[in-house]
């Protein structure tokens, strides 16, 4: 617990801007070609494409290969090969015992699964989607979060939570919500959103063998998309720290902070302000929603002194706005505009395309929110 | 005069000491058994005791024997487990009427019974889950007296480090108690679905009230239990009231025991330490054997009110108080072992004021424990397991914050 202080309020830091003129001359020394522009170019250095599923059923296959501690339970995992085929051919491989059919009835199965994550077990619980998990959610938090806190130490709680989460195509408004700030805001739990493939692999491995209980919120929209693997990810050996957020652009005008699928739009969007304005915006995929990567868009914010965040959530109480109050608590001086959002916006999801297109974040919306930020 | 068949093999101790018994018996409005053949003088010899035709109602399940098999030191100790259990819950409210337990603390007194008899009945293997009236169930699974009251009074060395309170409480085989009612239940299907997974060959063991028993996911546990032959005894512990709602008034069908339609049931004189002994013995056999999931309803009564804030008296007669109270299972117990002879009244009482003087002794020592300290290195420890606990801690402001 007695981490060191890496940043302190801005209030009472000296104004130390010759830091952050360091910091930013190390980052460009250290720049590397963006995953957005690496799409494609797959093969030279041992690279391969891979899907974010067959990401996360490499994951999957790997940790329960690893762990005979691992079992995965959720509707649909085993027979139908999963109803997002994320689980397929897991039944085959490890059998009735580590692959769990359950009924419809998530409360029940996920009070199973966490019942026994206490018992000593590391369950994967799949939820079809996180709209369902709302049914679950008091065992998610009240079980297993809270547990080994209440406890006093000694009932810990390695489970975790699968699924996608936020937006999805054409689903209306109860199968196209955004958990972030949901599980985000409670203390027991880390919650992780991986955007490529690279990030599906390393942080689901990594919340399964994470002690205590980890939300993973995929996207469905993002299974079916191809990325680079590095011949290191394609180990079974790789993991991703919970915690830590990645610079997938490096830029020096604007700091875009954002999550999941809105990443890549988030890529879109900075190429295009690049084409069009020349401005060199650095996106940072946070990868880890709790903890937060402070640290990470603190230096950025500093290095470029504005921020930007961009999800796919509800504007009230979410992610983006802890993120600009953070940039304020932590680099309020260092900002030379006021930080901005792109977010959902405050609606049931309607189905209609031309309405939905308006309650999400879109490249477009985010250039120009960032144009207008940087006053072009 | 009610014998069961099984009963009537046992011949009665002598007339005059039957017929004291029935009519104790019978102002009681108790199950009325005959004593045991022939006591043993030794202390740890087996012998048998025959269990009154009340004690239990079948669904779909053969009954268990109406007899249990035990020693006098078993017996004693089953009295002295629920002595202890009685002074230390009045224990409690004494000091929370002194102020000096917050929050919540819900009370037992009425049940020891179950929570004494179910213990004597498993393995320190097999686990055991409840639901928030869980100081009885907490002594029984080894916690010591002076880190329950410790942790009702929120000290840093209570069971749970003064970081749970009187619903919380955790140890080995212990899964605590849960103040959410009937989330339990999916949980202890889940604890028997990892007995199952590791081959242990254990059986779990879980209470909820008779207000939790209309949850939604105690049915979703059900299915699954069942569905995956899952090796747990689901039990309502019912007390006849769900915080101020009478059974009656909440359940459609009040046969709890029945109420896992495809599950076999049992229902239990819970005010009785030997036939929820003989009853969880028998359940756990069946449930061994790869029978599956069993459906138990320990009848019940709560003495005090819902929590320390009820008198308990608004939705309930003072007549049926009392008329319930004279169906105490501590009594129940004593006058049993004394008619048979198993102790005087002068060892029951010398058994009642060591336990008085033990538990006193236990209470004097918690208080002398001390708070937490009110340091935020004690107020964020133990949210994560150590060793993967993020590097930032977010107090109430910045300057309590690490990053």
């Amino acid at each position: 617990m007695a981490a060191p202080r890496l940043f302190r309020p801005t209030a009472r830091l000296f104004s130390s801007r010759l830091a952050s003129t360091a910091l930013r001359s190390n980052l460009r020394q250290s720049a590397c070609a963006p995953s957005i522009l690496r799409r494609g170019y797959a093969t030279e250095d041992g690279t391969k494409q891979v899907t974010v599923r067959d990401a996360l059923n490499e994951a999957l296959a790997e940790e329960l290969e690893l762990n005979q501690k691992t079992f995965i339970l959720g509707e649909e995992v085993a027979q139908y090969n999963g109803a997002y085929k994320v689980t397929k051919g897991l039944l085959d491989r490890f059998g009735p015992k580590r692959v769990i059919d359950t009924p419809i009835t998530e409360a029940g199965f996920c009070g199973i699964a966490v019942g026994a994550a206490l018992a000593g077990l590391h369950p994967i619980a799949e939820f079809m989607t996180f709209n369902f998990a709302m049914q679950a959610i008091d065992q998610i938090i009240n079980s297993a979060a809270k547990t080994h806190y209440m406890s006093g130490g000694i009932q810990p709680c390695n489970i975790t939570f699968r699924g996608p989460n936020g937006f999805a195509s054409g689903v209306a408004a109860q199968h196209s919500q955004d958990y972030s700030a949901w599980y985000g805001s409670i203390p027991g739990l880390k919650v992780v959103s991986p955007w490529s493939s690279e990030d599906a692999k390393g942080l689901l491995k990594a919340a399964i063998r994470d002690p205590n209980p980890v939300v993973v919120l995929e996207n469905e929209l993002m299974y079916g998309q191809a990325f680079p693997m590095s011949e290191a990810a394609q180990k079974n050996d790789f993991v991703l720290p919970i915690g830590k957020a990645k610079i997938e652009r490096p830029g020096k005008d604007l700091t875009i902070v954002s999550v999941s699928r809105c990443v890549g739009q988030s890529l879109t969007a900075a190429a295009e302000l690049k084409q069009k304005y020349g401005v060199d915006a650095e996106v940072i995929n946070l990868r880890s929603i709790k903890p937060l990567d402070v640290e990470t868009i603190i230096a950025s914010l500093k290095k470029t002194g504005r921020i930007m965040v961009v999800e796919s959530g509800y504007p009230m109480f979410g992610l983006s706005s802890e993120i600009l109050a953070l940039s304020m608590e932590y680099g309020f001086d260092y900002l030379t505009a006021p930080a901005v959002r792109v977010t959902g916006a405050e609606v049931p999801t309607p189905y209609a395309a031309g309405l939905e297109a308006m309650a999400f974040p879109q490249e477009d919306t985010i250039v120009s929110q960032a144009a207008k930020l940087l006053r072009l | 005069m009610l014998i069961s068949t099984k009963a009537k093999f046992f011949l009665p101790l002598g007339a005059r000491r039957s017929t004291v018994t029935r009519l104790r018996a019978e102002q009681r409005g108790f199950a009325q058994v005959t004593g045991p053949e022939t006591i043993p003088e030794e202390n740890d010899r087996p012998f048998t005791i025959p269990l009154a035709e009340e004690s239990f109602q079948t669904y779909n399940l053969d009954p268990p024997p109406y007899f249990v098999e035990t020693t006098k030191n078993q017996l004693k100790q089953l009295y002295r487990d629920m002595i202890v259990i009685r002074r230390m819950e009045l224990g409690a409210d004494q000091l929370y009427k002194e102020r000096k337990i917050r929050g919540f603390c819900h009370l037992s007194t009425g049940q020891e019974a179950v929570a004494v008899g179910i213990e004597h009945a498993i393995s320190k293997e097999d686990k055991l889950i409840t639901a928030y009236r869980s100081h009885g169930f907490t002594y029984m699974r080894g916690g010591t007296i002076r880190s329950i009251i410790g942790e009702l009074l929120g000290c840093r060395d209570g069971i749970a480090h003064g970081k749970g309170g009187s619903m919380h409480m955790y140890s080995k085989s212990y899964f605590g108690g849960n103040g959410i009612v009937g989330a339990n239940v999916p949980l202890r299907a889940g604890i028997a679905l990892a007995q199952q997974y590791d081959e242990t060959g254990n059986v779990t063991i879980n209470l909820y009230g008779d207000g939790a028993a209309n949850q939604g996911q105690v049915h979703e546990a059900f299915n699954m239990a069942k569905l995956w032959n899952l090796p747990v005894i689901f039990g309502c512990e019912n007390n006849k009231y769900g915080m101020g709602t009478s059974d009656k008034r909440a359940s459609a069908m009040t046969e709890y025991y029945k109420r896992g339609q495809y599950i076999p049931g049992l229902r239990i004189d819970g005010m009785d330490v030997l036939a929820v002994l003989t009853a969880v013995k028998h359940g756990r056999d069946f449930v061994k054997r790869g029978n599956g999931p069993l459906v138990y309803e320990y009848v019940t009564y709560r003495f005090a009110g819902h929590s320390m804030s009820d008198p308990g008296i608004a939705y309930r007669s003072r007549a049926e108080l009392q008329k319930t109270r004279e169906n105490d299972p501590l009594t129940n117990l004593k006058m049993k072992l004394v008619d048979w002879g198993i102790i005087t009244e002068d060892e029951a009482k010398a058994i009642e004021k060591e336990v008085r003087r033990f538990v006193n002794e236990e209470v004097e020592n918690a208080k002398q424990m001390p708070a937490p300290e009110a340091s935020l290195d004690v107020l964020f420890e133990d949210i994560y397991v150590p060793g993967s606990e993020p590097s930032q801690r977010r107090g109430r402001t910045v300057d309590e914050t690490w990053c």
